[in-house]
């Protein structure tokens, strides 16, 4: 096992609800954003002289454009249903990591600012002027938050802590505290086009050595097309698609779908990236900016299908705000969004997900699968935060639940569900996502993904699960990382194109 | 007329009026805030009569909080029902004739407030005992307990224990719905019941009683999930499409 500086949690099988230990995660902190990252995104360099009267006219500002945000902080009954649903604060036990107590950091400033009970009574409903105190565990704690939602499932008025926590970072960029991570990542995608800075050439030569390797695999000319003017489906995916492991095990089985049902497909190197860490931060702009370069590019290549690859909150942007923020769908009025919509076939949805086409091509017995090339695997699968918590696909109700398992069981022979209340719309989040896969969070991380950890070793013991799949790139990264200070092997988890890629016919005669 | 009744009748005028101007004003306020991006959390309906029995089944069976906790659940359905009944039965107060569904409910109305009582008790025991709940809870959350099991309690007492003589109770209140104001009977334990209810008036608009309105402008469960098939754009981001 990795050697570690802090307590792995021990793994039961179940996770149950501790006790609170006030302050057990105030010493976790990322790294802060430096003033090149800062000033390259427009966000002040450093802590600002005035940041107080900014932070709240800030405040102000965002509670006036977002009505979640308003009515979120207004509607909060303190009942508690919420405290034991996220996995920061199983993981951690500091009772700051309870969603209510995540929202109350702003909620105690909102009612000192801006409500007449916290103006003159403010002891008696809990409100605080914002002192430095607050905008330090602002910081820490909008940055142990993986914007997951579980916490908006289950909350009566679906108060998302998401949208809290997007409004808090918001407000510290604003003020010239930005997270290095998130920050940085922004940067080069906004310079070179995707997360990893991965630059055009290098990535052309990346795919050129997987068509290699495929091809001395399998005998088969799969192709991973770029830049090629006039393909059918532009495919957007995750820059960690491109070269790390497993996610390139997914990329490969996407190639192999469309190379066996024959669509002509291509990536973009201008646009080679289908994270969008603008949502991190809830910053309009930031997205808006990072999302335009897949219109750009849908435009210029003329594609008529744009398609997500393996990526939760990619997923979430996509299937939720392209629409909204590039015009990628179907149903505008406006010119900027019909010039798009126009362009793309209104046969398909737009964009659709890679299980999504895979799901559709097996109905239409387009693509066969020897089953049994997975037959060495015993699987689950980790439904994805974003994904499940509202980002559909297939079009039918809680199709994103339904149609990865349908494809998984149309690859394997070997498949069983962890417990319940760990997946589907309730799905515990990987520990990584939001923001939060680097680094200096590394026991925050291991420590948030207990209670995924205790549904997995559920299914090791009883059915002897090997094989974890799932369909983010994030849940790929900080699994690989996390899985073994649990004692797990790190390649027990993998992508669902992954198991496509093992079980698909690739000769049209067979 | 005595002091007394001029004081309650004013009372109660203000009350009304901060109530109903308050709540109308955060109405006022939540619709008009634009609602940038489409977040519904699941189970999403795809359809707007989906969503009218989504909201329904969150507002009468309180559907997410039974996914996630069955005592605050119980214990918070019996305290809003019990109070549900109780006021629908406070309607002969201030209708005349009574309604007829209103004389039918009226034996359970009675007990409703024991079952809106215990339902509070059960919710503030756990604000103590849970240490989760204790760690979350303001002067204001017990305050909130405390004021309405008050006006529970004082009710019971009067319906079982004190009697109070309801006609005089019903004049009055007629009398300030006609502006014809009525003397009000001076027990004490009905003006305690009346100051109470008027508090719990008044602070509704700047308290976390909002949850009511507030329920329904939630996004994340009044949005239809249909991004893909309809474009959604708040007013202040349409110039980011230029
Ligand atoms: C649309 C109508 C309403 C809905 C859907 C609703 C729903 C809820 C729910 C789900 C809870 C959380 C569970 C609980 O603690 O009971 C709650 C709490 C509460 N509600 Fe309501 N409610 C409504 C109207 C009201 C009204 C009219 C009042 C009082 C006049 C009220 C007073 C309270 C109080 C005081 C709490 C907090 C209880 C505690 O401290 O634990 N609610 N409400
Ligand atoms: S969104 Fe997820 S990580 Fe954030 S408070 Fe809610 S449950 Fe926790
Ligand atoms: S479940 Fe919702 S209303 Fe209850 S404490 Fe949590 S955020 Fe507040």
């Amino acid at each position: 096992m990795a050697a570690s500086k802090f307590e792995v949690p021990e793994l039961k099988g179940y996770t149950t609800i501790p006790l609170l230990q006030k302050g057990a995660s105030a010493n976790i902190k990322s790294f802060l954003a430096n003033e090149k990252i800062q000033e390259d995104l427009g966000f002040p360099g450093e802590l600002v002289e005035d940041w107080h009267d900014k932070a709240i006219e800030k405040m102000g500002e965002l509670l006036g454009k977002y009505r979640g945000l308003r009515v979120f902080m207004d509607a909060c009954v303190h009942c508690g249903a919420c405290t034991d649903k996220c996995h920061y604060y199983l993981g951690t036990r500091d009772p700051k990591n309870m969603p209510v107590a995540r929202q109350d950091l702003m909620r105690q400033v909102y009612r000192r600012y801006f409500t007449f009970a916290g103006k003159f009574f403010p002891k008696l409903v809990g409100a605080r002027d914002l002192t430095r105190e607050v905008l330090d565990d602002w910081y820490s704690y909008y940055y142990q938050c993986s914007e997951c939602r579980r916490c908006s499932v289950y909350c009566p008025y679906g108060i998302d802590t998401a949208e809290v926590t997007m409004a808090g970072r918001e407000i510290l960029d604003s003020v010239g505290m930005g997270q290095k991570y998130t920050n940085e990542i922004l940067g080069k995608v906004h310079r070179i086009g995707n997360n990893l800075g991965l630059p055009g050439p290098a990535l052309v030569d990346t795919l050129e050595g997987l068509e290699e390797d495929i091809e001395a695999d399998t005998g088969f000319a799969v192709k991973l097309p770029i830049d090629v003017k006039g393909a059918e489906v532009l495919l957007i995916t995750p820059s960690a698609d491109f070269f790390s492991e497993p996610h390139v095990e997914s990329l490969i089985g996407y190639a192999k779908v469309f190379h066996a049902a024959g669509i002509s497909w291509t990536l973009s190197s201008m646009s080679s990236e289908a994270g969008n860490f603008g949502m991190f931060i809830g910053n309009y702009e930031q997205m808006h900016k990072v999302a335009l370069r897949i219109r750009q590019a849908a435009l210029e290549l003329g594609v008529k299908r744009i398609v997500v690859g393996e990526c939760g909150h990619a997923w979430r942007v996509a299937y939720s705000f392209w629409n909204t923020l590039i015009g990628v769908g179907a149903g505008a009025d406006d010119p900027f969004a019909k010039m798009l919509q126009k362009q793309l076939d209104p046969r398909y949805p737009q964009p659709a997900h890679i299980c999504e086409v895979t799901y559709d091509l097996l109905q239409q017995g387009a693509i066969k699968m020897d089953k049994e090339a997975n037959d060495h695997r015993i699987i689950t699968f980790h439904d994805s935060c974003n994904v499940a918590r509202g980002s559909n696909m297939g079009g039918i109700p809680g199709g994103q639940f339904i149609l990865p398992r349908e494809i998984i069981k149309s690859v394997a022979n070997h498949f069983y569900d962890m417990a319940p209340e760990t997946v589907f719309e309730g799905t515990f989040c990987c520990g990584g996502g939001g923001g939060l896969l680097t680094d200096d969070l590394m026991e925050l991380r291991v420590k948030g993904a207990m209670p995924r950890m205790n549904a997995l070793k559920s299914v090791v013991d009883t059915h002897q699960v090997n094989f974890m799949a799932t369909i983010c790139a994030i849940c790929k990264a900080q699994f690989t990382k996390v899985l073994p200070y649990y004692e797990f092997e790190m390649s027990m988890v993998g992508g669902v194109h992954q198991l496509v890629s093992s079980a698909i016919r690739l000769d049209p005669n067979k | 007329m005595s002091l007394l009744t001029i004081t309650f009748a004013l009372l109660f005028y203000l009350a009304t009026a901060v109530l109903i101007g308050g709540v109308a004003y955060k109405i006022y306020i939540y619709s008009s805030t634009p609602v940038p991006l489409k977040i519904p959390t699941m189970p999403a309906p795809m359809t707007t009569t989906g969503v009218v029995m989504r909201m329904g089944r969150e507002v009468v069976l309180f559907e997410s909080l039974f996914k996630s906790n069955k005592w605050i659940w119980i214990f918070g359905w019996m305290f809003h029902f019990g109070l549900l009944l109780v006021l629908l039965r406070h309607l002969r107060y201030f209708t005349q004739p009574v309604w007829g569904w209103v004389v039918l409910i009226q034996p359970f109305g009675r007990y409703a407030a024991f079952v809106m009582i215990a339902g509070l008790l059960g919710l503030w025991a756990r604000r103590i005992l849970v240490d989760r709940v204790r760690y979350i809870s303001t002067p204001s959350d017990h305050l909130m307990l405390a004021l309405l099991l008050g006006i529970g309690l004082s009710g019971v007492a009067m319906s079982f224990f004190s009697h109070v003589d309801i006609i005089d109770v019903k004049m009055f209140m007629l009398g300030l719905m006609m502006f014809h104001w009525q003397e009000l009977p001076p027990e004490p334990i009905l003006l305690v019941h009346l100051s109470l209810v008027a508090l719990l008036m008044i602070v509704f608009p700047i308290s976390k009683l909002l949850h009511a309105p507030g329920v329904f402008f939630s996004p994340t469960r009044n949005q239809v999930d249909d991004s893909r098939e309809v474009r959604h754009v708040a007013d202040w981001a349409v110039h980011f499409d230029q």
